[in-house]
C-alpha cells in the first residue's frame, strides 16, 4: 500500500464547565429554546468585553499535561477575523502561536501503544460559534436561514497533532485513548451530541494534503479517512495529481465532497486579542494543578494491577469504560474482593447489557448499584449462595433491582449444605441413573456427571463439595 | 449668588443638601439653557428630558425624606455617545447603530447613576469616536461655543462643547487618541484621560480597544476629582481595569519637577506656543522647577498610533454586520458576503478609511511590516517615557499644536487632520494620564496646556493641576452665545 499520512485537528468543547468561556451564561446550551442562552458578551454586543474563564484555563493546562505538553509561563489570546453569521463579533477570541507567544500547550508527545508516539504541535483555547438552521419554504425554495447563538462562546480546546498517523486504525486508537483521557480528566463528555468535531488531514506518496472538514463525530472520522484514501488513490491511479484543497464530509451519503475555492482564501489577519491581558500561569499554577489532576487512564491501569492484582485483560476492559471502573471502585469501598468483583463485572455483569443502551451513563439507568454487586459476592463467598445460582440472582437483580439477600431469600436459593437433604437428591439421582453409577465406579468423569445431576436436582443450589463426598461414599457402598 | 445653570458641580451638589433649591429647579434651568443654546451648538444627538426631569424628583423626594442621595446627587451629566446608556439609544454618530437601544449600562453609568447624578442625553462625536472635529459624525456637527465657525475638536466634541456652553455640569468623553484632550482645549474646559485601566471600559463602544480610556470634562478640577473618583477602579466586567487609589484635592503642593517636551513646542503654531511658554512661567510661579526635555522617538508616535488604533478598528468594527441589531435594511434573499459588504457600505468615509488600512496591515504578508513594527515602536516610546518620568513628576505642551480651525478646512485631507492628533496620541500609545488645561486665547480661541505623568500617577496632575487653576485665571463662559 502507499504511503499515508494524516493529521488531526480536533475541538473538543469544556461540558464540564457550567459557564461560558468569556461570560456566565449555561456551558451546557442543549436543549434550550434557541437563542435562551445568550447575554450581550456572548452576542458581542457594543461595549460588551470578553471576562476570561479561570477554570477554563484550568481544564485546557490539565488536557495539555496530560497530551504531554509543555504549558508556557504565559499566554495569551487572539482574534482571527472573519465573517460569518454564526460568529456575533465576526472574529473568534482564540489562540496562536506566533512570536515566542503560545497557546495552552505546544510540543506533546501522547503514547498510542506502547511503541508509537503521535506528536502534538499545539493546544489551544478558544470559543465556539453559534449555531445555522438552514430551511426551505416548501413550494417557494427561498431558504431561510435562523441563527442560535446558544452555543457561540462556549468553550472549545483545539488539539492539533503532526501528520503522523499512518491509517485510519491508528486514528482510531488515538482517539479512542484521547475520549477516554477527556473522559479521566472529567473536561469533556465525549458522548453528548456535538461535543467533539475533528477535521482531518490526509496526504498519500508525499503528495498534497487533502483537508476534510465537518466530520462531527469521532466514529465518522475513520469511515472519511476510509473514503478520502480511497479517492486519492483512484486519482494517482489514473495519473493525476492531488490538488491542495478543503473537502468536507457528508455524514448522510458517507462522502468528502469539495468546498467552494472561496472557503480555503481566508486571511484571517490574527492578532493580540487587546481586550484579555496577557495571563502569567506561573510554575505554581502549573504545580499545584499536577497535584490536583485526576487520575489518568494509564495510571488507573498500573495501579488496578498492582493494588487489585486484577490480570491486564481485566483492567483492560475496566479502563476503557470509565464509568464501569468508577462502578468497581465504589463497589470495593462497600466490599473488598477485587478479583472477584472485577470478575463478575467484565464477564457475568456486561453480558447483561444490551449494546444499544451501551452509551452515556447506562449505569446511571441500571437498577443494580455497587450495593448489590458487594452483597453479592459477600453470598457467594460466605459459601451461602452457589456461583450457578449467583447468576441466575444477578439477572433477577437486574430486572427488580432488589437486593441480593431478599431475592435469595424470597426464591429460598440458599446452598444446601443439609446432608440429609442432599443424600436424598444423591439417592434420586442413582435411582435414576443406574448406567451412570456403574460407569462411575471406574470413572471419574462420570462421577462428575453425577455431580452435575445433583446440581440439576437442587436447581443449582447443591453444595458442590458436600455432595461430591456423598456421592463417593455412596459409591463405595455399592 | 452664581447663576443656578453656571454652577460647578460641587456647588450644585453643596446648594442641593442644603436646601438652597431644589433638583428640579435646576435642571429645569439647564434644559431652558439648553433650548437656549443647543440649536447654535447642537452638542446633543439624543436628548432625555423627561428622564433627567423624573430622576430630579426622585432624588429631590430623597433629599424631604433625608434619605442618602450620593456624592453627584442633582449634578446633570451628558455622555458622549459611544457609552452605553440602557434603554437610551446609543449611535456612535454613526447610521449603522441609529437604532440601537442598549440593553445594559456602561460600568461608569451605573457608578454615576447610584451616586445621583442625572442623564441629560446623548452627546455628538466624530463616527465611532473616529476624527477631531465632529465633522464625521452622521449628525450635523457640533460648533465651538467660543467661535461657532469652529470646530470644537473631537472626538468628544459634543462632551467639549456642551459643558462650555453650559448645557450639562459636566459630561463624560472617550479618549482614544485625543478624543477627550482635544475637545477640552478647543471649548476650553478642562479634560482628563486617565491611565489605562483605572477606569472600566465596560460599555464604552470600542474604537481602539488597548489605548481608550472614558474620563470626564469639566469646568473645574475640584468637579473633575469628584467625577473621577467615582468612575475609577476595577471592574469585574472589565479585564484590563485595575484598581487605584482615589484622588484627594491637595492644600498645597510639594515641588514637582516639570519637564517641557521640546518638540511639541517647536512643531506647534506660534500663538499656542506663546501661550504655552507663559503658562510655563506659571509652572514655575506655583513652586514647581520647569525645564525643556525631548522626547527622541516622538516620531514615531502618529504612524505607530493610526497602524494600531486601525487594526484594532477594523476587527471591532466587524461585528456590526446588521444581523443582530442595526438599522432598517430590505428583506430579500442575499448571500451572505453580499449582504455584509452592502450593509457595511453605510459606514462614513472616514470609518471606511480605518477599516481599510487596518485591515490591510493585519493582512498576511502585511503584518510584520505594519502591525508587529508598530507595536514596537509603541513599546520604544512607552519606555522612553517611563524612564522621563524616573527624573520628571511631569511633562508639558500644548494639547493641540494648532488653534480650533474653521469647518471643512481640513475635513478633504486626511493627513492633515491625522497631523492635528500628534501631541495627544502619545499619552495613549504609553497608556499614561493627560489633562488638558485651559490656559488663555489667542483672537478669543482657547489653547489648551497638556500635562503628562507616570502611570496611576493622575495625583501628581491634579496636584498641579488644582494649583494652576488659580493662578491662571480664564472667562469660563463664551460670550458668543
Amino acid at each position: 500500500m502507499s504511503q499515508v499520512m494524516i493529521g488531526l485537528e480536533i475541538h473538543a468543547q469544556i461540558t464540564a464547565l457550567n459557564s461560558k468561556l468569556f461570560c456566565s451564561c449555561r456551558g451546557n446550551y442543549r436543549d434550550l429554546r434557541p437563542n435562551s442562552n445568550i447575554c450581550e458578551i456572548c452576542c458581542g454586543l457594543p461595549g460588551s468585553l470578553p471576562i476570561i474563564n479561570q477554570k477554563a484555563i484550568e481544564y485546557s493546562t490539565m488536557t495539555s499535561l496530560a497530551l504531554g505538553c509543555k504549558v508556557p509561563d504565559k499566554i495569551m489570546f487572539y482574534r482571527k477575523n472573519y465573517f460569518y453569521p454564526d460568529l456575533p463579533k465576526n472574529f473568534q477570541i482564540t489562540q496562536y502561536n506566533v512570536y515566542g507567544i503560545s497557546s495552552m500547550g505546544i510540543d506533546g508527545k501522547y503514547e498510542l501503544d506502547g511503541i508509537k508516539q503521535i506528536k502534538i504541535s499545539r493546544i489551544q483555547l478558544e470559543e465556539d460559534p453559534g449555531r445555522i438552521a438552514y430551511s426551505e419554504d416548501g413550494m417557494n425554495v427561498r431558504n431561510t436561514a435562523l441563527i442560535d447563538y446558544n452555543r457561540a462562546g462556549v468553550a472549545l480546546i483545539e488539539i492539533v497533532t503532526e501528520p503522523d498517523f499512518t491509517g485510519p486504525k491508528e486514528v482510531r486508537q488515538f482517539l479512542n485513548k484521547l475520549s477516554l483521557t477527556l473522559e479521566h480528566l472529567g473536561v469533556c463528555d465525549t458522548l453528548l451530541e456535538g461535543s467533539v468535531r475533528c477535521d482531518v488531514n490526509v496526504s498519500m506518496n508525499g503528495g498534497n494534503k487533502v483537508e476534510i472538514k465537518n466530520i462531527n463525530s469521532f466514529k465518522e472520522v475513520e469511515k472519511a479517512i476510509n473514503y478520502e484514501i480511497t479517492r486519492q488513490s483512484s486519482v494517482y491511479g489514473r495519473n493525476l495529481k492531488i490538488e491542495h484543497e478543503t473537502r468536507h464530509w457528508d455524514d448522510k451519503k458517507k462522502i468528502t465532497f469539495k468546498a467552494r475555492s472561496k472557503e480555503e482564501e481566508h486571511d484571517y489577519r490574527y492578532f493580540p486579542e487587546p481586550d484579555i491581558p496577557v495571563i502569567v500561569l506561573g510554575n505554581d499554577f502549573v504545580a499545584n494543578l499536577k497535584q490536583r489532576m485526576p487520575e489518568l487512564p494509564n495510571e488507573r491501569f498500573e495501579r488496578f494491577k498492582s493494588k487489585y492484582e486484577i490480570s491486564d485483560h481485566t483492567s483492560n476492559i475496566l479502563i476503557n469504560d470509565k464509568k464501569l471502573a468508577d462502578f468497581f471502585e465504589s463497589t470495593l469501598k462497600l466490599h473488598f474482593s477485587p478479583v472477584e468483583i472485577a470478575n463478575i463485572l467484565v464477564t457475568e455483569f456486561k453480558s447483561l447489557i444490551d449494546d444499544d443502551a451501551e452509551s452515556r451513563d447506562y449505569l446511571k439507568n441500571l437498577k443494580v448499584k455497587p450495593e448489590h454487586i458487594a452483597e453479592l459476592v459477600k453470598l457467594i463467598e460466605g459459601n451461602k449462595i452457589s456461583r450457578t445460582t449467583a447468576k441466575d440472582i444477578l439477572v433477577k437483580i437486574f430486572e427488580s433491582g432488589k437486593l441480593p439477600t431478599e431475592v435469595v431469600n424470597s426464591s429460598n436459593s440458599y446452598k444446601i449444605a443439609d446432608e440429609k437433604t442432599l443424600m436424598d437428591a444423591v439417592q434420586s439421582v442413582f435411582d435414576s441413573e443406574k448406567s451412570a453409577v456403574e460407569d462411575a465406579k471406574n470413572n471419574r468423569e462420570a462421577i462428575n456427571f453425577l455431580l452435575g445431576k445433583v446440581m440439576k436436582f437442587t436447581n443449582g443450589r447443591a453444595d458442590a463439595k458436600i455432595a461430591m463426598r456423598l456421592i463417593n461414599s455412596k459409591l463405595a457402598e455399592h | 449668588m452664581t447663576k443656578l445653570d453656571d454652577l460647578l458641580a460641587y456647588e450644585v451638589v453643596e446648594g442641593l443638601t442644603e436646601g438652597q433649591f431644589t433638583a428640579e429647579d435646576y435642571v429645569t434651568t439647564i434644559i431652558k439653557r439648553i433650548e437656549r443654546v443647543e440649536p447654535k451648538v447642537h452638542s446633543f444627538i439624543t436628548l432625555d428630558t423627561d428622564g433627567a426631569l423624573s430622576s430630579a424628583r426622585i432624588i429631590d423626594k430623597k433629599i424631604k425624606e433625608r434619605e442618602d442621595v450620593g456624592q453627584l446627587a442633582g449634578v446633570t451629566i451628558g455622555i458622549k455617545d459611544n457609552i452605553s446608556t440602557q434603554g437610551i439609544r446609543t449611535t456612535c454618530a454613526s447610521k449603522i447603530l441609529e437604532n440601537y437601544v442598549p440593553t445594559f449600562d456602561a460600568t461608569v453609568i451605573r457608578s454615576l447613576k447610584v451616586n445621583g447624578a442625572i442623564l441629560l442625553g446623548k452627546l455628538n462625536l466624530d463616527e465611532f469616536g473616529m476624527g477631531s472635529t465632529t465633522e464625521y459624525s452622521r449628525y450635523q456637527p457640533t460648533r465651538n461655543p467660543w467661535n461657532l465657525d469652529c470646530v470644537p475638536g473631537g472626538s468628544s466634541g459634543g462632551s467639549g462643547a456642551a459643558v462650555a456652553a453650559g448645557e450639562c455640569t459636566i459630561a463624560l468623553g472617550s479618549d482614544t487618541g485625543g478624543s477627550i484632550r482635544c475637545p477640552s482645549s478647543f471649548c476650553s474646559v478642562i479634560g482628563l484621560k486617565p491611565t489605562y485601566g483605572r477606569v472600566s471600559r465596560y460599555g464604552l463602544i470600542s474604537y481602539a480597544n488597548s489605548l481608550e480610556q472614558i474620563g470626564p470634562i469639566c469646568r473645574s478640577v475640584r468637579d473633575l476629582v469628584m467625577i473621577l473618583n467615582i468612575i475609577s477602579g476595577k471592574d469585574a466586567l472589565d479585564n484590563t481595569s485595575m484598581s487605584s487609589t482615589p484622588i484627594s484635592i491637595p492644600s498645597r503642593i510639594n515641588k514637582l519637577n516639570v519637564g517641557i517636551i521640546r518638540e511639541l513646542i517647536t512643531d506647534c503654531d506660534q500663538e499656542v506656543a506663546k501661550l504655552i511658554y507663559s503658562a510655563s512661567e506659571k509652572v514655575k510661579e506655583i513652586g514647581c522647577s520647569c525645564e525643556e526635555v525631548s522626547i527622541k522617538n516622538l516620531h514615531y508616535a502618529l504612524p505607530s498610533y493610526y497602524t494600531l488604533a486601525s487594526a484594532e478598528a477594523s476587527s471591532n468594527l466587524a461585528r456590526y454586520d446588521n444581523i443582530r441589531y442595526g438599522f432598517d435594511y430590505p428583506i430579500g434573499e442575499y448571500k451572505w458576503d453580499t449582504y455584509f459588504s452592502n450593509v457595511r457600505e453605510n459606514f462614513g468615509e472616514e470609518v471606511k478609511r480605518r477599516i481599510l488600512i487596518g485591515s490591510y496591515v493585519l493582512s498576511s504578508g502585511y503584518y510584520g511590516k505594519y502591525y508587529l513594527k508598530a507595536r514596537r515602536l509603541r513599546s520604544l516610546l512607552k519606555l522612553e517615557l517611563l524612564e522621563l518620568f524616573k527624573k520628571y513628576d511631569l511633562l508639558i505642551g500644548p494639547t493641540m499644536p494648532i488653534l480650533p480651525f474653521k469647518f471643512g478646512e481640513k475635513i478633504d485631507d486626511p493627513i492633515k487632520m491625522y497631523l492635528v492628533d500628534i501631541n495627544t496620541v502619545i499619552a495613549n500609545l504609553a497608556g499614561i494620564p493627560a489633562i488638558s488645561l485651559p490656559v488663555g486665547f489667542s483672537n478669543g480661541l482657547p489653547v489648551g496646556m497638556q500635562i503628562m505623568a507616570a502611570p496611576f500617577e493622575e495625583q501628581k496632575l491634579i496636584d498641579a493641576s488644582c494649583e494652576l487653576e488659580k493662578v491662571i485665571n480664564i472667562p469660563r463662559r463664551p460670550n458668543s452665545i
